[in-house]
């Protein structure tokens, strides 16, 4: 089973911090990370390929530095990686990043199943995974929370919803996207850390792709980031610190009658 | 449109290397140079340079489509098995004021199977059409045959705006319908306006774990296209005399076109996980100590009717399932009340619910990050308060 996994190099938004002064991010210091949904896609890929054979090819669009995350998914166990850089793609938004993909995912060549991250935390949108499907004109299924193949390529998936999980069947090929409790990474090993850092990492370009110059990157991006700014920040409200517990919940429910809450 | 740096006026200081939301801007040999990280958004040019060396490409003019012949706010009125979901009420209200603003009309997009009735609710919280597709192959919910559908409305009757619930089908089938007609998609928004000077859709939308806000338009293409979050905006008052107009549109799916099959819905929580349309949440961290504390949640749920939900810690020692994770990698929630218990307040777990209206926040740490985000907080030990907590608001229920 030949499968490919997409990522994306993020800034660890846990870790960026608000300049009280100039109220802007601070970034300088913020790690970059493979993107914690696509590890959970990585994971998947391994186990499937270890049960089926096959191949785990892992895909991500980015600046060359993002390199560094797709050695980080070799080291993991993924058997090939392919970044694809150029000025061209940079300001994509995400119908432009999913045609970009498509176009290396076609590049690649065969596969029967890709399976992405339900989202990247640093723009939350899950909608590259759907879109790379929609370029391609094959099947989706998003928010896998449990991802089965049986030998004659039948597909079974438990997929997160509001109130539970609802069970898909279908066949490959597939896009899937997963959530995060469907598996637990495993740590890259000494082993495959010595060998991603072996591995070359090949780097595909605008010219190496199919694709209309027009319909990617900034160019290609319907959408326009017309302004950013800081939310406004919740400021602290009122502490209550009683004798007892009960004098505390008896504050609390003065607080909140005043407030007309209740 | 690009974002341009003049290298001969740029006088090195660096100031527009921090103002950079994406990181992009960087120093080389003392001139500021703009990477691939750039995605044109603008936040270096309001007055950051002192040498005025930034600047915005002029824009090109593309000829994407006869943006004229496009009118109309839709909203999707999402349902299973019948019911609609609660947000595309909410997103109706929102519909009507934008189509207003633009003096043009609403109508809500209903797909389902024997699903009519929920057209004469659409029209009286404020559609004037509503677009009715029916059919037994869309029982359930399926991307295939919901987007086919979808686009064929939007290609025959050629909407400015689709506002759509970010739900998990939402979010699912939203971005097949841009991917398909080719528009701009903004996920998750948490606000939305008509820009008075372009006439378009403004929409706002958290981003970096809601970090930052971005106001995103779609000034080419059309429709222009959104996914807005459960709970941020009111349910609009309903007015049962209201008129509009109901639209059927024959079903053009074949049964090969479908190629998910629905099984089954495992229920595993019903509504006390449905985190996301909830009004009321109590949420539980690692200072409830073990899984059966767990319990004095549940029962102060159980009393406010509301939602449980579950810090990371929480769900990763297994005390609560994923389906229950507030948080970055788990649901982002807006519910009217957020009780935090013995949930100390780290950035992933802030970035799911800091949208709440009222954080209520118990912990026995004083110095707790979750405080600084409450509402009201009380210092103290969840196992002594939670029960009493419980028995006062019983009180004040019965009353």
């Amino acid at each position: 089973m030949d499968i490919i996994v997409c990522i994306k190099q993020v800034p660890d938004t846990t870790e960026v911090k608000i300049d009280p002064v100039t109220n802007t991010l601070i970034r300088q210091g913020v790690p970059s990370i493979v993107n914690p949904f696509d590890k959970n896609a990585l994971e998947a890929a391994l186990q499937l390929k270890e049960q089926h054979g096959g191949k785990v090819t892992v895909l991500s669009m980015g600046p060359p530095q993002a390199k560094d995350a797709l050695k980080e998914c070799l080291a993991m166990g993924a058997d090939e990686a392919v970044l694809m850089s150029d000025r061209a793609f940079g300001g994509a938004d995400t119908l432009a990043t999913s045609r970009t993909l498509a176009a290396g995912i076609r590049k690649l060549g065969h596969y029967d199943l890709l399976i992405c991250g339900k989202q990247a935390i640093d723009g939350d949108t899950a909608q590259v995974g759907p879109e790379i499907a929609e370029a391609l004109d094959i099947p989706q299924v998003t928010y896998a929370a449990k991802l089965e193949i049986s030998g004659d390529s039948k597909v079974r998936i438990e997929r997160e919803h509001e109130e539970g999980y609802e069970v898909v069947e279908t066949t490959l090929p597939l896009m899937v996207t997963v959530v995060k409790s469907i598996n637990e990474p495993r740590l890259p090993t000494v082993k495959g850390t010595m060998k991603a850092n072996r591995k070359e990492i090949p780097m595909l370009t605008a010219a190496d792709i199919d694709v209309d110059l027009d319909s990617i990157g900034l160019k290609g991006s319907p959408t326009q980031v017309h302004r950013i700014f800081t939310p406004k920040q919740r400021v602290q409200g009122q502490l209550i610190q009683a004798d007892s517990p009960r004098e505390a919940v008896a504050q609390l429910m003065n607080k909140l009658a005043e407030a007309k809450l209740i | 449109m690009a974002v341009i740096i003049k290298k001969e006026d740029c006088v090195g200081c660096g100031a527009c290397v921090g103002v950079c939301p994406f990181g992009a801007i960087s120093m080389e040999n003392d001139v500021a140079v703009i990477g691939d990280g750039c995605t044109a958004c603008g936040a270096c040019l309001d007055d950051v340079c002192p040498a005025n060396a930034i600047y915005r490409e002029a824009e090109e003019k593309k000829v994407a489509m006869n943006k004229a012949e496009y009118h109309d706010v839709w909203v999707y009125l999402e349902q299973m098995d019948g019911q609609a979901r609660s947000v595309g009420y909410e997103l109706l209200g929102q519909g009507r004021r934008l189509a207003d603003e633009l003096k043009q009309k609403v109508a809500a997009v209903i797909i389902g199977d024997q699903v009519a009735e929920l057209a004469v609710s659409a029209i009286a919280s404020g559609a004037d059409k509503v677009y009715l597709v029916e059919g037994p192959e869309y029982r359930h919910f399926t991307t295939d045959a919901y987007s086919i559908a979808f686009v064929d409305l939007v290609n025959t009757y050629k909407p400015t705006a689709i506002l759509m619930g970010a739900t998990n089908d939402g979010r699912d089938l939203a971005p097949r319908i841009a991917g398909r007609v080719g528009t701009g998609l903004c996920a998750d928004c948490t606000d939305l306006g008509i820009d008075e000077k372009t006439g378009l859709v403004a929409w706002t939308r958290p981003a970096f774990g809601g970090n930052i806000m971005a106001t995103i338009f779609c000034p080419e293409h059309r429709p222009q296209m959104g996914t807005v979050r459960p709970k941020v905006f009111k349910r609009p008052e309903t007015d049962d005399a209201r008129q509009g107009e109901v639209i059927r549109v024959s079903s053009k799916v074949r049964q090969e076109q479908i190629r998910t099959k629905f099984v089954e819905m495992l229920r595993v929580c019903g509504a006390s996980c449905n985190l996301e349309e909830a009004e009321i949440i109590v949420s539980g961290g690692r200072g409830m100590g073990k899984p059966e504390n767990f319990q004095l949640i549940e029962d102060l749920a159980c009393t406010l009717n509301a939602s449980v939900g579950a810090s990371r810690a929480a769900v990763d020692a297994g005390w609560k399932p994923a389906l229950h994770q507030v948080g970055q990698t788990g649901k982002t929630v807006g519910p009217k009340i957020y009780f935090a218990c013995g949930i100390s307040g780290a950035i992933q777990h802030l970035a799911g619910m800091s949208s709440s209206d009222i954080i209520i926040a118990v912990n026995k740490d004083p110095d707790a990050p979750i405080f600084k985000m409450a509402d009201y907080g009380i210092v103290g030990d969840v196992m002594e308060v939670l029960p009493i907590l419980n028995e006062e608001f019983k009180k004040v229920l019965q009353d």
